[in-house]
């Protein structure tokens, strides 16, 4: 029989004190003063209780990139943030675009036990952009695929991605688009704009990302299919999914932490960490997408957490490659950005950071509610505390954080997966449910 | 003066220091024995990742001059193409003792990157990063300017009022960046003139006047006229259909030439496409100062390893310490 626990006055998103009662994997039950023999009690006092998190889009790099990222230390780096489901994008070596790759992924996630791991299928076979992968064989695999991304490349050609978003309509999959015109944003190292200019480094056009936005909403409309995009990260995208929305298209959108804090200013240093595909883009555009994220335009907020070795980062920024990790600060980004700004409330970080991507993704055990009979994934966090944060709070394999050495507020204390205990009194453990 | 990155961090104080130094320099070159003890000791090393022998032999001829030993690292059939990075490199020249580092690259940034690293202890100069900065050249530049107009009256002197128009492939142009801060810094009104695929998407917050008509630009009457070098390979990128319509529509020819004011001059940051961006009789008139950048080049290059080396000292010095 596994542990069972007592949460004591925790507060779920942001609500009145409750007690939760958890046991077997699952909430037995929920109220004030209870009691449950045997089990393990959680000072939870003050802590905000958040269904276990979900991401819809991280790189969790193995099987091939092993030096930047394993799916255990990736799945142990997203119980630190509070996360109990990761998708996976596919830009692995081999990339996921077979039934084997992606059982693989779910079988070593589910050896790691940090969180349940849900494999990405690619679109097109090795992400090339030219022939549809088995998207049908990943789906009926053991790993039930229902998110198919070429995350990293765009599917640029208009009739690859109509005949994608058709296919996937016979098993209730979704094509996540990495928006961005090849052509619009050849050798672009940055957003294009005032900074650019001056700093010298081609730019990464706000168009690119909107012209393939525009163009796959209304693909999606004409073939009747559901549309995601990933990381949205321009004001004018925003614009148009809100447009796309009222028409009645089957889209939904995703912003990133790091898009809704931070800005093309920090390029001025050359410090390949503020260097991301898409890139940072100007103020108006952080506060589109806040906005966009707050009138439910944007539905989810996913980290694309993007690992990579230290010498892929100290170097010149052309050569940098492109990405952050974003696991363990999500959750304390986004209180900063939208919910100490009074934008959302823990009850829509709930719904973004965990119901609505897990509704997406079509995961029906994840993202639920904190009720009796529901799977035991939950998160305790506080968000009192405001600290530095350091290279102490990186749990992953690679460390190029944008937020080293920043002011961040809140701690996520404890986290729970499916009952086993992840994350206790603000520490990960070394093994899912062993408390030293 | 711990490095030199870019221009526009430098104050008109700064500037003016540098080329001031640069007269200094330069007058010290009319000696029957040009050579300064100066640098005695100091190692100087010439890290070039882009060919560029121009620059690199004005930066060696500068240090020479002021008895530094100078090193060429040049990336070509070096360990850089075999892989080793920028880190690697410069740990090298660390453990060689390298007082300075001159720094040529093609990637944009690589000179502010090698400066902040904590790779390296020596002061960097950038001569040239990607499209960003190239400041010796702006320096040089705004040298030959303000000895065409003021001779041997210019030390002190700043360009308030001069009006500088540069022509050709902002977009791509380090040297045209480094010239709009450094120039509009020491008072000159900077217009730049350019096909509109070849200015910058959003040049907003530049201290410029931007015109796409090089005849509009000329009949304003500039004191002096910047082509800069168009690099043929632009054409098949579509920034213009051919060479012959570029040359016509932004090439200063003969009659583009004989309109401008009587004392107006040429600059060219070199090498030249002759009969592109500048006509032979552009090139070779009274009007061209192309040899004297090149001779004033060294000036700055000497003045800017001065500061950098020997600086220091100077400033405790003057202060009286």
């Amino acid at each position: 029989m596994s542990e069972s626990f007592l949460i004591r006055g925790a507060r779920p998103s942001g609500g009145a004190a409750t007690d939760i009662v958890i046991a077997d994997g699952r909430i037995v039950e929920t109220g004030t003063a209870l009691s449950a023999a045997g089990a393990t009690v959680v000072d939870a006092d003050g802590l905000i209780a958040l269904p276990g998190l979900v991401d819809l889009h991280t790189h969790l790099r193995e099987p091939g990139y092993e030096a930047s990222e394993t799916i255990l230390t990736g799945s142990r780096a997203a119980a630190a943030g509070g996360f109990t489901t990761v998708f996976a994008m596919p830009n692995t070596s081999p990339v996921a675009d077979t039934a084997g790759v992606v059982e693989q992924e779910l079988a070593l996630g589910e050896a790691a036990g940090f969180a349940h791991v849900q494999p990405i299928g690619a679109v097109t076979i090795g992400q090339n952009g030219e022939r549809l992968a088995e998207l049908g064989a990943m789906a009926s695999s053991r790993a039930r695929v229902r998110v198919f991304s070429d995350d990293g490349f765009c599917v640029f050609d208009p009739l690859i991605m109509r005949r994608a978003l058709e296919y996937v309509k016979s098993f209730d999959g979704v094509v996540a688009q990495h928006a961005q015109d090849p052509r619009l944003t050849e050798g672009a190292q940055m957003n294009e704009g005032t900074v650019s200019a001056e700093l010298g480094l081609a730019g990464w056009p706000a168009v690119a990302e909107e012209s393939i936005i525009a163009r796959d909403v209304l693909l999606a409309e004409h073939v009747g299919s559901r549309l995601h995009v990933c990381h949205l990260s321009t004001a004018g995208s925003v614009d148009i999914i809100r447009w796309a929305k009222k028409r009645g298209v089957d889209v939904t959108a995703e912003v990133t932490p790091h898009h809704l804090l931070l800005t093309e200013e920090l390029v001025r240093g050359y410090d390949a960490r503020f260097k991301v595909n898409p890139p940072l883009r100007r103020d108006e555009d952080v506060l589109a997408v806040r906005e966009g994220l707050a009138d439910g335009t944007i539905d989810i907020v996913a980290t694309d957490h993007a690992p990579h070795p230290a010498e892929a980062k100290s170097c010149e920024w052309a050569a940098a490659a492109n990405g952050m990790v974003g696991l363990e600060s999500a959750l304390r980004v986004v209180q900063q950005a939208v919910v100490d700004t009074g934008m959302l409330t823990w009850d829509d970080v709930a719904r973004v950071m965990s119901a609505a991507p897990a509704r997406i993704g079509r995961l029906s055990g994840a993202g639920t509610p904190l009720a009796a009979g529901r799977p035991a994934s939950l998160t305790l966090y506080d968000p009192r505390p405001v600290r530095r944060f350091t290279d102490a709070d990186l749990h992953g394999r690679s460390v190029n954080s944008p937020y080293l050495d920043r002011e961040l507020p809140g701690e996520v204390r404890w986290t729970f997966f499916g009952g086993v205990v992840t994350m206790a009194e603000g520490a990960v453990l070394s093994a899912p449910g062993v408390r030293a | 003066m711990r490095h030199l990155l870019d221009t526009k961090g430098l104050t008109r104080t700064a500037a003016l220091r540098i080329l001031d130094v640069a007269e200094d320099m330069a007058a010290t070159q009319h000696r029957e024995v040009r050579k300064l003890p100066t640098l005695r000791g100091k190692t100087v090393v010439n890290l070039f990742f882009e060919d560029s022998t121009r620059t690199r032999i004005s930066f060696e001829a500068a240090a020479k001059r002021l008895s530094a030993d100078v090193i060429n690292f040049s990336a070509k059939g070096s360990s850089v193409s075999k892989g080793e990075s920028l880190q690697d490199t410069a740990q090298t020249l660390q453990a060689m003792g390298a007082d300075a580092v001159v720094i040529r690259h093609g990637a944009s940034g690589a000179p502010h990157t090698l400066a902040t690293s904590g790779w390296i202890s020596a002061g960097v100069v950038n001569a040239g990063d990607g499209t960003h900065a190239h400041p010796t050249q702006a320096l040089l530049d705004a040298f030959t300017v303000r000895k065409r107009f003021f001779g041997d009256d210019s030390r002190g002197h700043d360009l308030a009022g001069l009006r500088v128009t540069i022509v050709g492939d902002v977009l791509h142009s380090r040297v045209a960046r480094s010239n709009v801060w450094l120039l509009t810094t020491l008072g000159a009104e900077v217009t730049l003139v350019a096909p509109p695929t070849l200015v910058p998407q959003d040049v907003s917050a530049w201290p410029v006047r931007v015109l796409y008509d090089l005849d509009e630009a000329i009949a304003d009457g500039p004191d002096a006229l910047m082509m800069l070098r168009i690099q043929l390979e632009r054409m098949s990128a579509a920034y213009f259909p051919t060479e012959r319509e570029y040359s016509r529509t932004w090439g200063l020819d003969a009659a583009r030439l004989a309109a401008l004011p009587a004392d107006s001059i040429v600059l060219h940051p070199g090498p030249m496409n002759r009969g592109m961006e500048i006509s032979a009789a552009a090139a070779d008139s009274p009007r061209s100062t192309v040899l004297e950048q090149v001779a004033n080049g060294v000036s700055v290059r000497m003045a800017v390893l001065y500061l950098l080396l020997a600086g220091e000292r100077i400033e405790a010095e003057e202060d009286g310490r």
